[in-house]
């Protein structure tokens, strides 16, 4: 038989029992489509942390105050109270030739007033370099000036959303603002930055961080953010950073260097695993519809009895019997797919059109394992009924009307 | 042609043993005109589908064409009743979903024969059988003796040396029967062997040999010397 006939007679009986196909065929592409669209969710928010992480800025170091054995883990050793990480713990990093920029912070909460309006706000004490390892655009005004980081400064700069709250409609470069029992003046104003990670910047007050210090009455900085000349640099850097605060701290490694990479792969592999697990039991929809084709195709065999005699009497071989049927069973899990895939990525789109902050997309393996588990599965339960049609008894089968 | 030699065809439902051929043994020439009579049950079509090759005996020997069958593989077995054998049943077999045409290429289908010669072959054996226009419809809109022709164009659409017709006629009135006889006869006009098996005394009477079967058994096996 010529593969070409094969097929066309495989597809003339699907559209014989057109009913019997068609539900067949949905239930092949409910799995599947459940697969791609659960595993374009999982990728999605995979690939949205992720660019949220490199957002933040790139070749990035964290350094904290405190020892802790595993990365990423809170700074804190039970029993040890850290060192403190100072403004001149910060300067010192700015020895190794891998770092390109230091930017120490500090990080509270104090209420912000501008006349009678007020809200409490994060106040973020940090450096002129902060701008560029954050990745950060202004949108009126400067940042920071480039002052010694030891020098308190009455100045600040305002999150996007603080300034609308505090001054609407007017001016807000050049005004006084109240933090705390301070006042600083307004130098500049940050671009909002659809960013959900780390700070909201839209709600920030920056100010520098020797004023941040004396505003919170505190020596130590909640981190440094460091930034390393190059991506390959990034070890040495962590080295040297660990180095020169040993050597600062009386030789006690009393900190934590967390590499953003390290960070970022951790949380990739955490999502990664995530969306494999909602594939794994997606897939089982699918094994649940291959199972419903061995039994539509168990009917349709016994159905189908007369038939089979008949192709037999024609001169079909068994083997020719069982190529036809698998074959059909092939075709169907092939077209449910396909079919699912459809739907599936337009589920991907419509759930797009409503979270657009959401990078939605099916990944290429979970397209080529929900098409090879869907067409596995047809193939593998329709071995059973097949292989029924092949050994069934043609004279019996043909006396029977 | 051929050759059956002391066969045996024993069912078994359940424990109890239904003896179907008992000992059957026949000889057949080429372009010969068989038709087969006998009670119900008397194993007439058991007999058949032996010949058929769509089952095997219990014991003895079956000689198609000097080859012995019995031995063949199943792969082998289904290109003989391909190439060598077609079957014509009381209850026509047509695939309900398929045109005429595509029933009758079916056979050329499973062979692999192109698509260009099916088309000459189904074309020239729809008018063989008068039903060139009916070549597009399906089974169920054709009646009852039209099906049976179109049976008959599949069953000799790979131009087979044996025609097996179990009761062609047994579904039919008797004005298509006659004309389904008549189709029949032709084919066996132009050297195809003919076996007919059939309950009717006036088809029988135009075979020029008549076997009778009783019980599993060929009962009586005459030849007259001419077709009527
Ligand atoms: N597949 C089968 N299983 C069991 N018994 C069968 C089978 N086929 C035929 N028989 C029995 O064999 C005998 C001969 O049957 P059959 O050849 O169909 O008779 P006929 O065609 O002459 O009416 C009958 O008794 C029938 O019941
Ligand atoms: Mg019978």
């Amino acid at each position: 038989m010529m593969a070409a006939d094969i097929l066309g007679f495989a597809l003339k009986s699907l559209r014989g029992y057109s009913l019997r196909t068609g539900l067949m065929l949905l239930a092949m592409a409910i799995g599947v489509a459940a697969v791609v669209v659960l595993t374009s969710l999982g990728e999605g928010a995979r690939r949205f942390v992720v660019a949220e992480f490199a957002s933040l800025g790139t070749h990035l170091l964290i350094v904290l105050p405190g020892r802790s054995e595993t990365t990423g883990g809170p700074p804190l050793l039970l029993g040890e109270t850290p060192r403190d990480l100072t403004i001149d713990d910060a300067m010192a990093l700015n020895r190794s030739r891998a770092v390109r920029r230091v930017a120490p912070i500090v990080v509270g909460s104090a209420a912000v007033s501008y006349r009678r309006r007020d809200r409490e706000s994060i106040i973020v004490g940090s450096t002129r370099e902060f701008l560029d390892v954050r990745h950060l655009t202004m949108a009126q005004g400067r940042f920071l000036p480039k002052i010694d980081p030891r020098r308190a400064s009455p100045v600040c700069v305002l999150g996007a959303k603080i300034r609308q709250e505090l001054f609407g409609a007017d001016k807000a470069l050049g005004e006084w603002v109240r933090l705390g029992d301070r006042r600083f003046r307004v130098i500049g104003v940050l671009a909002s930055e659809g960013r959900t990670i780390g700070i909201d910047v839209e709600e920030i007050v920056v100010v520098p961080v020797a004023s941040a210090l004396s505003l919170f009455d505190t020596a130590s900085l909640f981190r440094i953010l460091v930034e390393a000349r190059t991506r390959e640099a990034i070890p040495l850097a962590q080295k040297d950073i660990i180095d020169i605060v040993r050597s600062r701290h009386d030789g006690e490694d009393d900190i934590t260097v967390i590499t953003q990479d390290a960070l970022l792969s951790t949380f990739d592999n955490v999502l990664h695993a995530l969306t494999l697990t909602v594939a794994g039991i997606a897939a089982i929809s699918l094994a649940v519809a291959g199972i419903l084709i061995m039994n539509v195709m168990l009917v349709a065999v016994s159905q189908r009895t007369a038939e089979i005699g008949l192709l037999k009497a024609l001169g079909a071989s068994g083997r020719c019997i069982l190529i036809l049927f698998v074959t059909e069973a092939g075709a169907l899990s092939l077209i449910g797919a396909v079919l699912g895939l459809v739907i599936g990525r337009m589920g991907g789109w419509i759930i797009g059109r409503f979270y657009p902050a959401l990078p939605i997309g099916t990944p290429w393996w979970a397209i080529v394992g929900a098409l090879a588990v869907a067409l596995g599965t047809g193939l593998l339960f329709s071995m059973l009924p097949a292989r029924r049609a092949a050994r069934l008894d043609p004279a019996q089968a043909l006396s029977r009307r | 042609m051929i050759r059956l030699q002391q066969v045996h065809r024993i069912f078994e439902v359940g424990d109890q043993k239904v003896h179907a051929l008992n000992d059957v043994s026949l000889d057949i020439k080429c372009s010969e005109y068989i038709a087969m009579m006998g009670p119900s049950g008397s194993g007439k079509s058991t007999l058949l589908n032996i010949l058929g090759l769509l089952d095997q005996p219990t014991s003895g020997e079956y000689i198609l064409d000097g080859q012995d069958v019995t031995a063949l593989s199943d792969q082998a077995q289904a290109e003989m009743r391909r190439d060598k054998i077609g079957f014509v049943f009381q209850f026509f077999h047509l695939v309900p979903r398929l045109s005429a045409t595509e029933n009758i290429a079916l056979p050329m289908v499973l062979a692999g024969v192109p698509v260009a010669e099916r088309k000459v072959r189904v074309s020239r054996i729809l008018d063989a059988v008068g039903l060139t226009d009916r070549a597009h419809h399906r089974p169920d809109q054709l009646s009852g003796g039209q099906r049976q022709r179109v049976a008959i164009a599949r069953a000799t659409v790979m131009e087979p040396a044996v025609i097996l017709a179990d009761e062609p006629t047994g579904n039919l009135d008797s004005a298509s029967g006659k004309d389904v006889l008549d189709i029949l006869e032709r084919l066996n006009d132009n050297d195809i062997t003919l076996i007919v098996v059939t309950h009717n005394l006036d088809i029988a009477k135009r075979a020029r040999r008549r076997l009778h079967m009783v019980d599993g058994r060929i009962d009586s096996d005459t030849t007259t010397g001419k077709r009527t």
